[in-house]
């Protein structure tokens, strides 16, 4: 695949942007760990990775891919509306009476598959659709972007060997690995690395990439959908900073819930960004 | 009594659903690891389309919403507690609250409804379950009282898109109803005894206990309500109009939003002029052990129970008349 990986930085560049200003537009939504997860969206939706349709959302041909951790999608908005799944004027209606674009996003946005403000939901439904899917005789990858808190949650692990065992080789979860809870680093709340180490022993197929290096996460992300029947479900942990651009995020523990002033988002817009 | 008014109303579901899956492969079933005599053959016929996820409430919810998603009709099928109260949040979010957006036609089938697993103890006791899943917008809830009703389920869970709830009765049942084309499952109850004043309603496993206390007093009149949602109310408002005492019969936690509250919902609404009598089990858990009757008897919902109310009803009712 050719890809020309300084438009993809320019488009990743844009999204960062456009999310922070979602965020100006809608203070109420999670900024920090929606700029974590920029580039995955970005890769999967630029890259010519994901095989979607905006004129028709529920395309049978699409990949699926679900944000199992939805509030950390807000950078999928200006995404969704670039790609043509809803008028772009509707971003400037944000959390607004009358628009669809809540906090925490769900199917009443074109383009989101499943219900995503409870978290470890992502991989048990994927599971279901990987399988449907497969006997169905279609070739459409599933795709889940999850959040690396999410892991503490027993429902993730039960989805985990379900995969494994029925040879879901056609599933690929990416883990924003921000590495922060909402009340501390996960490393201090609870011990969910090595995440690579921990899925293979379950029998996935496991990648590790800085997930803010498009050329390293495309390739990545290319080479795992692109596995044929290997018989493995497939894990990329792609190490993120939460609040990534935005300085007064990026070193901030508590950034989850933290709510940037308007001076500060133009700092950020007109700065590095 | 034939071979169909003994098998327990599970294996009459199973064996129709089975018929089904021959002819429709959209059908999958899936399982947390607990079994069936009618899913033996269930199982080896199509074996591509059982699964067994091992003991994962919360997984067998979500993987069912997933296939059910790319256009599948999934039967869900687990311990009654487990599968309503473990994987509770993972129906909310995955069941109720999608299905209200895309279409998810998942079925779910809790075995051992109220103390049918007498022995075993709260945990396996279900009192809670008819009331939860009522709670749920979008969620069918049904909750039928014999082999002949749970077969008829099988091709209204198939026709009827949407996330559903069956609970069965974790013991062998004989026949009520003897016609299964007076099954009415869209209107959800059927009568079983005609009387007048007092009106017993019953659902699942209490309906045959209703029967019974009708038999003893013969006069009184019994409902079977096998649907609890959706129910035809207003068909339920005109069948209860003529009684002066309406009896709620459910193996269940009273007073917090099962039949009874159904039942009490339907007459306000209707302002149906009857006094209403919950019985079942009250706000406590049941640790005794003993038969099923033993432990109906220590909640005031035995044979003896429910009889001694209807004299005392009926008692009521004879002096007023005479007043």
């Amino acid at each position: 695949m050719t890809i020309c990986y300084d438009a993809l930085a320019l488009k990743a560049r844009w999204v960062r942007r456009e999310t922070l200003r979602m965020h100006l537009l809608a203070p109420e939504t999670r900024v920090a760990s929606s700029l974590s997860a920029v580039e995955i969206f970005t890769a999967l939706y630029y890259g010519g990775l994901l095989a979607h349709s905006g004129a028709d959302p529920r395309w049978e041909g699409r990949d699926r891919l679900i944000a199992s951790k939805g509030h950390g999608s807000i950078s999928l908005f200006p995404i969704l509306a670039d790609r043509g799944y809803f008028n772009p004027a509707e971003l400037e209606r944000i959390c607004q009476a009358g628009s669809f674009l809540g906090g925490i996003p769900d199917t009443i946005i074109p383009g989101y598959e499943t219900i995503n403000g409870s978290l470890g939901h992502g991989i048990g439904v994927a599971c279901g659709m990987a399988l449907g899917l497969k006997r169905k005789g279609s070739r459409s990858h599933v795709f889940v972007v999850a959040g690396d808190g999410e892991f503490c949650e027993g429902s993730m692990w039960e989805g985990v060997m379900f995969a494994a065992h029925h040879r879901l080789d056609n599933l690929t979860v990416i883990i924003d690995n921000n590495r922060l809870c909402m009340l501390d680093r996960c490393e201090k709340v609870m011990t969910v690395e090595p995440f690579d180490r921990r899925l293979e022993a379950f029998g996935w197929e496991a990648t590790r990439v800085d997930g803010h290096d498009l050329p390293a996460l495309h390739r990545a992300l290319h080479a795992l959908k692109g596995r044929g029947a290997s018989g493995r479900p497939a894990v990329l942990v792609a190490d993120t900073v939460k609040g990534k651009g935005v300085p007064e995020l990026e070193q901030d523990t508590l950034c989850h819930l933290r709510t940037l002033t308007p001076a500060e988002i133009a700092n950020a817009i007109g700065g590095a960004l | 009594m034939s071979n169909s008014a003994v098998m327990t109303m599970r294996d009459s579901f199973i064996g129709t659903l089975c018929d089904r899956m021959a002819s429709d492969d959209s059908i999958f079933f899936l399982a947390a690891d607990l079994g069936a005599p009618a899913l033996d053959r269930l199982r080896d016929q199509f074996p591509d389309r059982f699964i067994n996820v091992g003991i994962a409430e919360q997984n067998l919810i979500n993987v069912a919403a997933g296939l059910a998603l790319e256009g599948f009709s999934v039967y869900s099928y687990a311990i009654a507690p487990f599968i309503t109260m473990r994987a509770y949040e993972q129906v909310r979010v995955n069941l109720a609250v999608s299905s209200q957006i895309r279409p998810v036609n998942v079925t779910m089938i809790g075995l051992g409804g109220g103390v049918s697993y007498q022995v075993s103890g709260p945990t396996h006791h279900c009192l809670e379950d008819l009331a939860i899943m009522r709670l749920l917008p979008n969620m069918s809830v049904y909750s039928p009282s014999d082999p002949v009703v749970a077969a008829k389920l099988v091709d209204h869970t198939l026709t009827t898109v949407g996330p559903k709830y069956i609970r069965f009765d974790g013991k062998a049942l004989p026949a009520l109803h003897a016609d299964p084309s007076a099954i009415d499952l869209k209107r959800g109850f059927a009568p079983l005894a005609q009387g007048s004043d007092i009106c017993l309603v019953s659902t699942g496993f209490m309906s045959h206990r209703a029967l019974k206390v009708a038999q003893a007093r013969p006069g009184v009149a019994v409902l079977d309500l096998f649907s609890l949602k959706p129910c035809d109310e207003a068909a339920l408002a005109q069948a209860l109009a003529p009684y002066r005492h309406v009896v709620t019969m459910e193996e269940a936690f009273i007073n917090n939003g099962g039949l009874d509250s159904l039942v009490t919902k339907v007459a306000r609404e209707h302002t149906l002029s009857c006094a209403l009598h919950p019985v079942g089990v009250s706000d406590r858990y049941v640790f005794d052990l003993g038969s099923r009757d033993q432990l109906h008897a220590l909640n005031g919902m035995d044979d003896a129970a429910v009889v001694a109310l209807v004299d005392r009803l009926i008692n009521l009712t004879d002096r007023l008349r005479a007043a």
